[in-house]
């Protein structure tokens, strides 16, 4: 269990990593969307990970953490807004600026779609 | 209880949801004197709130009553009333200046004004560290969108790059949050510098680990060496009144480091305290050095406002460095000049900008500004209170904090990065003013509107030059309270769990 959740955290925040350092606007607000799903994984499992606990307080069973599941609802609201916001301002920079290049320029050597 | 702790988050929110709203949306005229008179208000709390923390007290406000650690609780100190101050005084003079004309040049600027402001105050005010996320992620979205107030290419290009910096931050932010609920156990910062010091073995690593992250947040934010790449343009592309109150923004980032890495990981927080004080020393150097290099290179007038913004984190960063109560009062001081002064800078950059045509703000050869006088005399003014001569304010700023350098290597390092960046701010002063307001070429016989309204809320941000050199000793002994107070509750936090006190 501990080992699973883990290693989804390690691989979104990998890839999430590596695609916000690329070029474009796209792969990065990709990227942007891995490291928050990584974020919330990670915050939910900052309580501990219980399984078979209560859902509802249940004096036999254990109870999980309430905290982080309430700061994850939160930050997830929060990742969502920001995520929609950064899509808008990627397309609007495709407009204003003529190229999906992050700083808004595109060399003349990478005309093949090849990414800086 | 005291609700006036909770003014500064409530009177920003409500204003802008009601400038959203039919009666008075319809009209320009409605909207800007419902946002200045909110303002105001705002102000008027602010100053109520810096009279009420004189006496010593802590207004601990628990939201919804439930008390802390487990609810969250707003803190209004001496440290986060004058923050407050600041804000709503930049808040008043930006919202003034753009009354005469900029807000037409895109939609929502007043809501989105009071919504930045409604983040700021919070940042300021909060004692729970997930709250302080937060009301971090409002000031930031409705910055983004504020960068964008008018449009265009430039402002296109800095608000991406902007943007995605603040988005990796966020997600930064989350990480260190995650870490240290994992290792400590709470969020109420109080309890946190509690518990922090009887953590042990692999916990204690952890929440070092959390600590580390959150300088790299609080750095990006404070635009600290090397994270301080995105500010001159992302500063020099906005709107003049958006930037004056982007200008405590980089101050947010300070405060926090004070707050948070003073309390929580301080100097009594047992095996892991003053975990930045090793990496602060280089950076405040360095910051220092990169802003003056900037300063020196600066094509245009708010290009130059922003490396010295630069400059300015790089000398409270130092003062922070220092980490002596003398240290950090010199450092409230010239924080409260910088973010005044910086602003006005940032003002006066914009009247130039307008009254030049093609030429904007750029230092090169133009035709003259329409008011050479009434304009020449407040960026002289700016500029010596920016350079730190006397007889204004930045030159106490930066006395008191080179006199708070203890032994010669402190002393060694501030004084020659301080004094070199004075001298490259006085040089690059020098060269600005000189090309703007003498050579120049033609006349210029356009007629301006709306000028003495805009020159009015610069002077309001520039009145705090001299007057703070004028009551530099009452002001002192505020900051030098502040530090004290700072320092009582990093040793006793207990006091905040037990709601404040005296």
């Amino acid at each position: 269990m501990e080992m699973l959740v883990a290693l989804a955290i390690g691989i979104l925040t990998a890839t999430g990593t590596f695609l916000t350092l690329r070029g474009r606007t796209f792969p990065v607000v990709l990227g942007l969307t891995l490291l928050a799903y990584a974020c919330n994984l990670f915050i939910f499992s900052s309580g501990r990970l219980v399984v078979d606990g209560a859902a509802v307080l249940n004096q036999d069973l254990p109870i999980p953490d309430p905290l982080p599941q309430a700061l994850v609802l939160t930050a997830i609201v929060i990742g969502f807004a920001m995520t929609a916001f950064a899509v808008i301002l990627s397309m609007r920079a495709r407009a204003d600026l003529g190229n999906d290049h992050v700083d808004g320029t595109e060399k003349r050597d990478d005309q093949n779609g090849e990414q800086r | 209880m005291n609700h006036l702790p909770i003014l500064p988050v409530l009177i920003p929110m409500l204003t802008g949801i009601l400038l959203l709203l039919p009666p008075i949306r319809t009209t320009l005229t409605r909207q800007r004197l419902f946002a200045l008179v909110a303002a105001g208000l705002n102000l008027l709390v602010a100053l109520a709130l810096i009279n009420q923390s004189t006496s010593g007290e802590i207004a601990v406000y628990a939201l919804g009553d439930w008390q802390p650690p487990y609810g969250i609780v707003l803190v209004a100190d001496r440290l986060s009333s004058l923050m407050l101050l600041l804000t709503s005084l930049l808040l008043f003079a930006g919202l003034l200046y753009a009354s005469s004309g900029q807000d037409e040049a895109g939609r929502y600027f007043y809501p989105l004004m009071m919504f930045q402001a409604l983040g700021i105050n919070g940042a300021f005010l909060t004692g729970d560290i997930f709250n302080l996320f937060v009301f971090f992620e409002i000031l930031l979205i409705a910055s983004y969108s504020l960068l964008m107030h008018g449009g265009g290419k430039h402002k296109t290009r800095a608000a991406v790059h902007y943007v995605l910096l603040n988005l990796v931050g966020s997600a930064i932010f989350l990480f260190a949050l995650g870490v240290l609920y994992g290792a400590i156990g709470s969020l109420n910062m109080a309890d946190m510098a509690l518990r922090v010091r009887e953590l042990s073995g692999a916990e204690l690593q952890l929440a070092k680990v959390g600590g580390l992250l959150l300088l790299v947040v609080f750095g990006l934010k404070a635009a600290m060496l090397p994270l301080q790449f995105w500010l001159p343009r992302t500063y020099a592309t906005a709107a003049g009144p958006i930037v004056a109150l982007f200008a405590i923004l980089t101050k947010v980032g300070v405060y926090c480091l004070l707050r948070v890495h003073g309390m929580i990981f301080g100097d009594y927080a047992g095996e892991i305290s003053d975990i930045i004080q090793p990496w602060l020393w280089g950076t405040a150097v360095l910051t220092i050095a990169i802003g003056a290099i900037g300063v020196l290179s600066s094509p245009s007038l708010k290009r130059l406002a922003g490396h010295l913004v630069i400059v300015s984190v790089g000398t409270l960063l130092s003062a922070l460095a220092i980490n002596t109560p003398a240290s950090i009062s010199a450092g409230l001081y010239y924080a409260a000049h910088s973010t005044l002064a910086g602003a006005a800078l940032f003002l006066v950059a914009e009247l130039i900008s307008e009254q030049r045509g093609g030429a904007l703000d750029m230092i090169v050869r133009s035709r003259p500004v329409a008011q050479p006088v009434a304009i020449g005399i407040t960026f002289f003014i700016t500029a010596l209170a920016l350079i730190g001569m006397p007889p204004f304010s930045g030159f106490i700023g930066k006395l008191m904090v080179m006199q708070s350098a203890e032994s010669i290597t402190q002393m060694g390092w501030t004084w020659s990065t301080l004094l070199i960046a004075t001298l490259f701010a006085l040089i690059a002063f020098s060269r600005a003013g000189s090309t703007i307001f003498w050579r120049t070429k033609g006349k210029n016989t356009d007629e301006v509107a709306g000028s003495s309204t805009k020159l009015a809320a610069i002077w309001l941000l520039l009145l705090a030059a001299p007057l703070m050199s004028l009551f530099a000793g009452p002001i002192v002994d505020f900051t030098a309270a502040t530090a004290a107070q700072l320092d009582q509750l990093a040793q006793t936090p207990q006091i905040l769990l037990n709601g404040g006190g005296q």
